[in-house]
């Protein structure tokens, strides 16, 4: 073959055999040329269909990813079929209510989804010129969230927790709880399991109907006992169903990835198959630039109603946050909630670290007008004083707690009643902003006011004195 | 200006941006390529025989074996001339804004638009006239782009000759003929307002010169501690969170350069939506114009093609090159260089290279040198001085320097800005460590700073620093024992190295007073907290105890006086500064 010919003729032309199979992968050679990350049909000898994607086509063989798995698959008995265009969904509005599986079929024995709507699961990227800063506070009655974290409408603020830790249960509170004051706009969760057990969707689908609000809600679930490969396209389906929400709905979308360390570590996998030179720990050198396809999905655009904010969770292996998991999301999410497991430990609800815990956004939807005045000077104040209660109890601990200055007495109960008044709250129990930050100034007080390098002699005077 | 497109090739195996070609007949290193019918932008980066590599600088989904490479007879370039400021250009130099009205949200593949408006008209005011010799670098005449900013139109570096003509006064698009020049071998060549440089060759200059001005930023610990000369590199590494595209940005917005060059590689979408919305709004403090009037975005965002990230950094810098080049002082931030180091290791890796370090190809030094070496103060080819400054955040994988990008842009730097990750959890912003950040210009600067500001700085500078140092090992000692261990004496230098860090190094980016400092404030802030500490040891020397000291009035004031003294008026200081001798004064009065 010299020269291209029309590709639509080719597409949809079959192939029966394939070279090689390994894991996921499947290996076909003489091939017609096929185009990278088109969509394949791989059938079995039952003939069932099982979708996949071309990771790299050459003139003399093409490398496919199975998401559903390989098992089965013999090498005579497969069939390819290519269908010439990139991995599509049918979308559309009435997936809210309805549970499917990662690639975006019904696995509630509803109907199957019929929309004229086809979109490409891989997205595109948003131009910045068209993004819309965002700047809406949203209030989750989560104490140690909107007081020091502050979620606001848009952002990708993910939870870093660790196995075994009550991060389901804050990712639920938050569906439940999260509001912006003073509106009543539509809003739709979407929820996407990755490698997560049964219970867990359970959990979630449980929390979702308590709070009466499962048929705004859609879930893709890919779970422990499905096709480990399937995981890497959960995520995509799911944005691409929360897109089209967004900024063709007009609606507010919160997306609840659960656990991306699963999906790192399908990714990982495949990437393993392949030969590739690994980075670190055997992760893939793309594995940022992956994450931030799908991360940078969220956001909010100019002229555009609706809105993505994107709550993934993930689990950091041995607890360690300098894991390639955590750190490279890190670096490309707009914050993070940081678990600390001693605190889960004192029975601490949530369990969010104060110090390594941040959000990047919070700048612009906190002060007057948004929350209240008083509110960026009191984080801060809040963080300066707790990380000095870091140091003084290392001190302690050291030359022990009767050697200490009276003033580090001061900011050892200053330590204790933040922890046990201000983070700690029920996992029903929803604090309005106003309640946060007094409760803020109340801890505030067990310290001198000479300590409180943050805050102005107004505020002193307005909060601090009461 | 019209490229020669022919077809090169056919593509015979894709791997994501990286694209085989079979049947390579004539092609050049580095040329400019387009693949498939969809005209995906590309780059040729390996010949070899009949086939060559390209890296794709867009999506490559649906590209098939046999499909069409085309060339376009030239190397990957970039389009200098006016209307490159207040431009926000994506990593291969297409600009966003036209890009949208075409693509609307989303950035569609196989756009082709010009990196400079075709249409619109410069008044363009000659400098020289017909008959004149001129030669490569020579300004030719001037267009005003901005309020802030005259441009001058150069003659491009490799000509040289007579103009045989040369339009008068007036308004010109980027693509009329300006001039024309008789060349040596009395070819002619038509010169236009703007000219194409090919983004990986350094353009030229007469030679380099010393570094002895600093660039201002406006940042107290990076001005007054570890300042960076005009012309100079920086290195800014910082695990996620410890404040590299803040500080990046802070200078972006104060330090005194003539134009701003900010390149978003890999980085988040809303970081450079924020600058976007927010420089038009912030005035400079030295032209009175807005910021955007100065500044050049460039902006290859994390979920942008992988490949474009790794030009984004040639694109800004030559931009940087050709402003210097009319004797401009240009500030690059490139945040972050750790994204155009995965580019490359990504990229190596599909082309099956051999990798060194954490996956890494073998030549990411040489690259990360090449780099930093384009940053220089220069005696331009129309002998005017101009300067590029580098400032290149790193973002090292679990916040650890020992990594290969930390560790060889360390060997090509000469400022080195550490964030530390206990710092920024304390909210102690900027959180550059004064105990691992250096400087190696302080010996070229420091008497630009005493002419300044006077000669006490240096002494000032030197003794807090004594001072932080020293508050290290007595740290240590507290540690073990706890303070009461130590006399009053050595628990004042913990005394003042806090209020040195609460009231001099920490700067908060958000308020309106202290995001920015001028040099005479700072002088000033530090002489006051230097005498602060001169004068506390020798009263308690003479028997003053420490909470006296700590509860002076003063001390209030001094604490808060980065928050509460304008820029414009340090009168302020100089009360407080009385008032510290005043008390100081009274309390040495009770103990003599
Ligand atoms: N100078 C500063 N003033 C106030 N806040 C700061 C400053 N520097 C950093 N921060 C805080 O730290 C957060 C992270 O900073 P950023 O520069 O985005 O980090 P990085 O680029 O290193 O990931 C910001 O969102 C802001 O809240
Ligand atoms: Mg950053």
């Amino acid at each position: 073959m010299s020269e291209t010919k029309d590709k639509s003729l080719l597409s949809g032309r079959e192939y029966i055999g394939v070279d090689k199979i390994e894991g996921a992968l499947v290996f076909v050679s003489k091939t017609h040329p096929v185009g990278y990350r088109e969509l394949i049909e791989c059938i079995d000898r039952e003939g069932n269909p099982r979708l996949g994607i071309v990771l790299e086509s050459s003139t003399n063989f093409v490398v496919a990813q199975i998401f559903e798995g390989t098992s089965g698959l013999t090498l005579p008995g497969t069939r390819i079929r290519f269908s010439g265009k990139p991995l599509m969904i049918s979308i559309s509005k009435d997936m809210l209510g309805r549970v499917f599986n990662g690639l975006g079929q019904p696995i509630d024995g509803g109907p199957a989804q019929r929309s004229d709507i086809e979109l490409n699961v891989n997205g595109m990227a948003i131009n910045p010129t068209a993004r819309e800063y965002p700047r809406d506070f949203i209030q989750t009655g989560i104490s140690v969230i909107d007081g020091m974290n502050t979620l606001i409408r848009g952002q990708k603020l993910p939870i870093f927790s660790g196995n075994g830790l009550p991060h389901n249960e804050l990712a639920a509170q938050i569906a439940r709880q999260a509001k912006i004051r003073g509106t009543n706009t539509e809003f739709a969760v979407v929820f996407a399991a990755m490698g997560v057990k049964h219970d867990i969707a359970q959990f979630f689908i449980r929390s979702f109907e308590e709070s009466g609000v499962l048929e705004n809600v859609a879930l893709f679930l890919s779970l422990a006992d499905d096709p480990s490969i399937e995981r890497l396209i959960t995520p995509r389906t799911a944005l691409t169903l929360a897109e089209y929400l967004a900024f063709h709905e007009d609606m507010h979308v919160l997306v609840i990835l659960t656990d991306m360390t699963n999906y790192c570590e399908s990714l990982r996998e495949i990437s393993t198959i392949r030969g590739e030179i690994p980075s670190r720990k055997g992760y893939p050198g793309y594995l940022y630039s992956d994450l931030a396809e799908l991360y940078e999905r969220s956001g909010m655009i100019k002229g555009y109603q609706g809105s993505i904010t994107l709550l993934p969770i993930l689990t950091m292996p041995n607890d360690d946050i300098s894991h390639p998991v955590p750190d490279l999301t890190g670096y490309i999410t707009e914050g993070q909630i940081v678990f600390e497991r001693e605190m889960d430990g004192r029975g601490i609800y949530p369990p969010i670290a104060g110090l390594p815990s941040l959000s990047r956004l919070m700048k612009d939807g906190i002060g007057e007008g948004m929350t209240r005045d008083d509110h960026p000077h009191l984080a801060s104040q809040l963080f300066a004083a707790y990380s000095y209660v870091k140091d003084v109890r290392n001190l302690a601990s050291v030359i022990g707690e009767e050697e200490l200055t009276p003033l580090d007495h001061n900011y050892l109960e200053f330590g204790k009643e933040f922890e046990q008044r201000f983070v700690s709250q029920l996992k029903d129990e929803e604090r309005s902003i106003e309640q946060t930050l007094d409760l803020g100034w109340e801890v505030l007080r067990t310290l001198p006011v000479e300590e409180l390098h943050r805050i102005t002699d107004e505020e002193i005077e307005k909060y601090y004195g009461r | 200006m019209i490229m020669n497109e022919r077809i090169i090739g056919q593509v015979k195996r894709i791997n994501g941006p990286v694209i085989e070609v079979m049947g390579i007949t004539d092609a050049e290193m580095f040329e400019l390529v387009w693949v498939g019918r969809e005209h995906l932008i590309g780059e040729l980066i390996k010949l070899d025989k009949d086939s060559a590599v390209i890296q794709v600088y867009e999506d490559t989904t649906g590209i098939a074996p046999y499909d069409p490479v085309y060339g376009a007879g030239m190397q990957l370039s970039v389009e200098l001339g006016p209307g490159m400021v207040g431009t926000i250009y994506d990593g291969i130099q297409r600009p966003l804004e036209t890009i949208r009205e075409i693509s609307d949200i989303y950035i569609q593949r196989g756009i082709s638009v010009p990196s400079l408006n075709r249409g619109k008209k410069w008044h363009f005011v000659p400098t020289v006239k017909e008959g004149d010799t001129v030669f490569g670098g020579m300004v030719l005449g001037t267009v005003r782009e901005t309020e802030n900013v005259l441009h001058k139109i150069l003659v491009p570096p490799k000509d040289h000759g007579i103009l045989e003509s040369l339009v008068s006064e007036g308004d010109y698009t980027v693509e009329d003929v300006i001039a024309v020049l008789r060349m040596k071998d009395s070819q002619q060549k038509t010169l236009f307002l703007m000219q194409r440089w090919p983004i990986r060759v350094q353009r030229p200059t007469k030679k380099r010169l010393a570094m002895d001005i600093p660039l201002i930023t406006g940042q107290r610990v990076i001005d007054t501690l570890f300042p960076v000369a005009k012309g100079g590199t920086v290195c800014i590494p910082g695990g996620f969170g410890t404040g590299k595209t803040m500080t990046q940005q802070a200078l972006a917005k104060w330090c005194d350069a003539d134009i701003i060059i900010y390149i978003g590689c890999g980085e988040r979408g809303n970081e450079i939506t924020d600058v976007l919305t927010e420089f038009p709004k912030l005035v400079d403090p030295r032209s009175g114009r807005s910021l955007m009037e100065r500044t050049i975005l460039i902006a290859n965002t994390s979920n942008m093609p992988v490949s474009a990230r790794e030009a984004s950094i040639y694109t800004g810098i030559t931009m940087a090159e050709y402003f210097r080049d009319q004797g401009y002082h240009v500030a690059v931030m490139a945040d972050s260089t750790s994204r155009w180091a995965e580019a490359l290791r990504e990229l190596s890796g599909r082309m099956e290279e051999m990798p060194a370090e954490e996956g890494f190809p073998a030549y990411l030094p040489t690259r990360v040198a090449e780099f930093y070496e384009r940053a220089g103060s220069m005696e331009t080819l129309s002998s005017d001085q101009g300067s590029v400054t580098i400032i290149g955040a790193v973002s090292p994988p679990g916040g650890d320097f020992s990594e290969p990008v930390t560790q060889h842009t360390k060997r090509f730097i000469r400022c080195f800005w550490a964030l530390d990750r206990n710092l920024a959890n304390a909210r102690h912003y900027p959180a550059i460590s004064w105990l691992e950040s250096y400087s190696e210009y302080l010996g070229d600067i420091e008497s630009w700073w005493s002419e300044q500001v006077g000669q006490e700085w240096l002494a000032d500078r030197t003794e807090i620093m004594e001072l932080l140092h020293k508050e290290v090992r007595l740290q240590q000692v507290v540690k073990l024992v706890g303070p009461d261990a130590l006399p009053d004496s050595q628990r004042f230098v913990l005394e003042v190295c806090t209020l040195f860090k609460n009231a001099f190094l920490q700067q908060n980016a958000y308020d309106k007073i202290d995001t920015f400092s001028t040099i005479q404030k700072q002088a000033k802030m530090l002489h006051i907290i230097v005498t602060y500490s001169r004068r506390g040891s020798e009263a308690i020397r003479k028997g003053a105890t420490l909470i006296k000291l700590r509860k002076m009035k003063v001390y209030q004031d001094i604490a808060k006086m980065k928050f509460t003294i304008h820029n414009e008026d340090l009168s302020g200081l100089d009360k407080i500064e009385a008032r510290l001798e005043r008390s100081m004064d009274q309390l040495e009065a009770l103990h003599v």
